[in-house]
C-alpha cells in the first residue's frame, strides 16, 4: 500500500508538471489568498491552501479522499489571482482525473457519474444531449431526486428546451479513430 | 472525406464565400450543444442581432463537443483531441472562431493556447488528428460573441442599429466566470465591464454590481445543490438589492442556474429571489425591435417578455 501510493505521487508529479506553470506549485507561499477567492471553499474539507500544504507534505491521498477536489467548479479565481502563478484550477482539474483513474475518493460521487456519464455520451455523440445527460445522472445516481427536478422538466419540455432525439456527428467514426490514437500513443 | 488543409485554403475560403470577406465580420459560428437544447434561445437571439450587426456568423460544418469542464476533469489528451478537432475545421474553413458559450469559449481558447505553447502536447494531438485525416497550424483565433459585438462592432454600429432605448431599465449585468477568466485578453479578470457598455449604448444603465463576476455554480446545481444554491442565491439576492430589473448573462450554464430554480434558490438564502433573467444578445436584440419570436423570448422561465413589454410601454 505504501509502495502503491509512492507510485501515485510520482505519477501525479509527473503529470502535474507536465501542465503549464505546473512546477509553480512548488512556489506557494501558503498565502491564502486562493482559499479567500474560492467561492466554494466553505463547503470543502480542506481549502485550496491547505490542499498545496497536503499535497507537499505527501498527503496525496487524503487529498484525493476529501471533498475538496469534486467541490472545484473551475471559476479560475484563485488561478487570476494568485501572487505565486500556481494555476491551481488545473491542479485541481489533475486531481479529478487522478481519483477517477484511480478509483480513489468517492464523496463526490455525483459530480462524477455527471462527468463521466458527460464523457460516455461525448465518446458516442461527438457531441452531450442534455436530456440524455440528466436522464443518465438521475437513473446512476438518485432516481428519487429525479422526481423533484419533473415539474421543471415539464415547463423545459413544454417550451421546446428538452428535445428527445440528439445529434450524433457526421465525423464520429473519425473522431473514434483520433481517441483511439491519442489512448495508444498519447504522451501523458 | 479529406481535411487535409493547403497554407493557402484559410485565405482564399473567406474571400471566396463572402463579399465581406476583407473586413473581418465573417465568422465559423460554434453553437455549443447547449445552445441545441436547453439554451436554444441564446443561439436563436445571436444568430438574429449579429445579422441586425452585419455579422456573418456561418455554422462550423459537423462541430463536436468543446472538450468541456465535465469532460476533461476524467480525461484529458482526449479533451484536448475534442478542442482541436473544432480548430482544425474552423481552420480549414479559413474563418475566425466566435461562440456565445464562455465554456466553450475558455476550453477552446485554451486549448488553443496550451497546444502553442507545450510542443508534446502539439505533437500528441496532431498525430491524433492525422489519424482522422485531419491536421490544425494554430492559426485559429477564438472569440467570446460579446467581445466581438463590444469590441470589433463598436458603439456606433450598436447605437445606430437601436429603435427601441431600454430608457430607465436597471440591469445587472451578469459576465460569470469564464467569459474573462483565466486569460483575461479583452475583459478585466476580476471586474469586467463589457456588458455594461453595451447596456449603456442601448440606452439603458447597470447597476453597481459587486458579484458581476462571481461563480454560479455551474453544474453544481445539479450535482450539490446545497452548494449550488447558496451561490446562485447570493448573485441574486445582490442584483436585487442593487434595484435591478433583471440579469443579464452571456454563459448558457449561468442562464440556466439563475432563471430555473429562483424558489428553491430562495429558500436557501432566506429571501425573494424572483428576477427576470435573459441573455444579453435578447436585451440588445430588444432594443434592436426585434419581435419576441426572432429573440426566443417564449423560451424564459422568468417573465422577460412582460419586462420588456412594460420596457416598450415606459419608452
Amino acid at each position: 500500500m505504501a509502495v502503491a501510493s509512492l507510485d501515485l505521487r510520482e505519477v501525479f508529479l509527473q503529470k502535474l508538471y507536465s501542465i503549464p506553470n505546473g512546477r509553480k506549485v512548488n512556489e506557494c507561499i501558503q498565502c491564502g489568498t486562493c482559499s479567500a477567492s474560492c467561492p466554494t471553499s466553505h463547503a470543502m474539507d480542506y481549502s485550496p491552501r491547505e490542499i498545496i500544504a497536503a499535497l507537499r507534505a505527501g498527503m496525496l491521498d487524503r487529498v484525493l479522499r476529501s471533498n475538496t477536489v469534486w467541490l472545484c467548479s473551475s471559476c479560475y479565481s484563485c488561478s487570476v489571482r494568485c501572487p505565486a502563478g500556481i494555476p491551481f484550477t488545473d491542479v485541481m482539474y489533475e486531481l479529478k482525473r487522478l481519483g477517477v483513474k484511480h478509483r480513489i475518493g468517492d464523496k463526490g460521487a455525483p459530480n462524477t457519474v455527471m462527468a463521466r456519464e458527460f464523457v460516455h455520451l461525448v465518446d458516442r455523440r461527438g457531441r452531450n444531449h442534455e436530456p440524455a445527460l440528466i436522464r443518465q445522472y438521475f437513473l446512476h445516481t438518485n432516481p428519487l431526486r429525479a422526481l423533484r427536478q419533473f415539474p421543471l422538466a415539464l415547463r423545459l419540455w413544454w417550451r421546446g428546451r428538452m428535445p428527445l432525439r440528439g445529434h450524433t456527428i457526421k465525423g464520429a467514426a473519425g473522431l473514434r479513430r483520433m481517441m483511439a490514437a491519442i489512448e495508444e500513443n498519447g504522451s501523458k | 472525406m479529406s481535411t487535409t488543409v493547403n497554407s493557402n485554403a484559410g485565405a482564399s475560403a473567406s474571400a471566396s464565400t463572402s463579399t465581406r470577406g476583407s473586413d473581418g465580420r465573417v465568422f465559423s459560428y460554434y453553437p455549443g450543444c447547449s445552445q441545441m437544447a436547453m439554451n436554444r434561445a441564446y443561439d436563436v437571439s445571436t444568430r438574429s442581432v449579429a445579422a441586425r450587426l452585419g455579422l456573418e456568423l456561418v455554422e462550423l460544418e459537423d462541430w463536436n463537443c468543446c472538450g468541456a469542464t465535465a469532460y476533461v476533469a476524467i480525461r484529458e489528451e482526449q479533451a484536448f483531441v475534442l478542442s482541436a478537432r473544432n480548430l482544425a475545421l474552423a481552420e480549414q474553413a479559413g474563418r475566425p472562431l466566435v461562440t456565445a458559450c464562455s465554456g466553450c469559449f475558455v476550453v477552446l481558447n485554451k486549448a488553443n493556447k496550451y497546444m502553442a505553447e507545450d510542443p508534446e502536447l502539439r505533437s500528441d494531438i496532431t498525430r491524433a488528428l492525422a489519424a482522422g485525416s485531419m491536421r490544425y497550424r494554430g492559426t485559429v483565433a477564438v472569440r467570446h460573441f460579446l467581445d466581438v459585438v463590444v469590441n470589433d462592432v463598436g458603439e456606433e454600429t450598436v447605437r445606430a442599429q437601436v429603435t427601441r432605448p431600454l430608457t430607465g431599465l436597471k440591469v445587472a449585468a451578469y459576465h460569470g466566470c469564464q467569459f474573462s477568466r483565466p486569460f483575461g485578453e479583452r475583459a478585466d479578470p476580476e471586474f469586467p465591464d463589457t456588458m455594461d457598455r453595451l447596456v449603456n449604448w442601448l440606452g439603458g444603465e447597470t447597476v453597481p454590481f459587486a458579484l458581476k463576476a462571481k461563480c454560479c455554480g455551474g453544474l453544481m446545481m445539479t450535482t450539490q445543490p446545497d452548494v449550488g444554491r447558496a451561490l446562485t442565491g447570493k448573485i441574486l439576492k445582490a442584483a436585487k438589492e442593487a434595484g435591478a430589473d433583471c440579469v443579464i448573462t452571456c454563459c448558457p450554464l449561468c442562464q440556466f442556474n439563475l432563471e430555473g430554480f429562483q424558489r428553491r434558490v430562495g429558500a436557501a438564502v432566506g429571501c425573494d429571489c424572483a428576477l427576470p433573467v435573459l441573455y444579453f444578445t435578447q436585451l440588445m436584440g430588444h432594443a434592436f425591435g426585434l419581435d419576441a419570436r426572432a429573440l426566443a423570448l417564449g423560451d424564459s422561465l422568468t417573465p422577460v417578455a412582460e419586462l420588456l413589454h412594460r420596457e416598450a410601454v415606459h419608452s
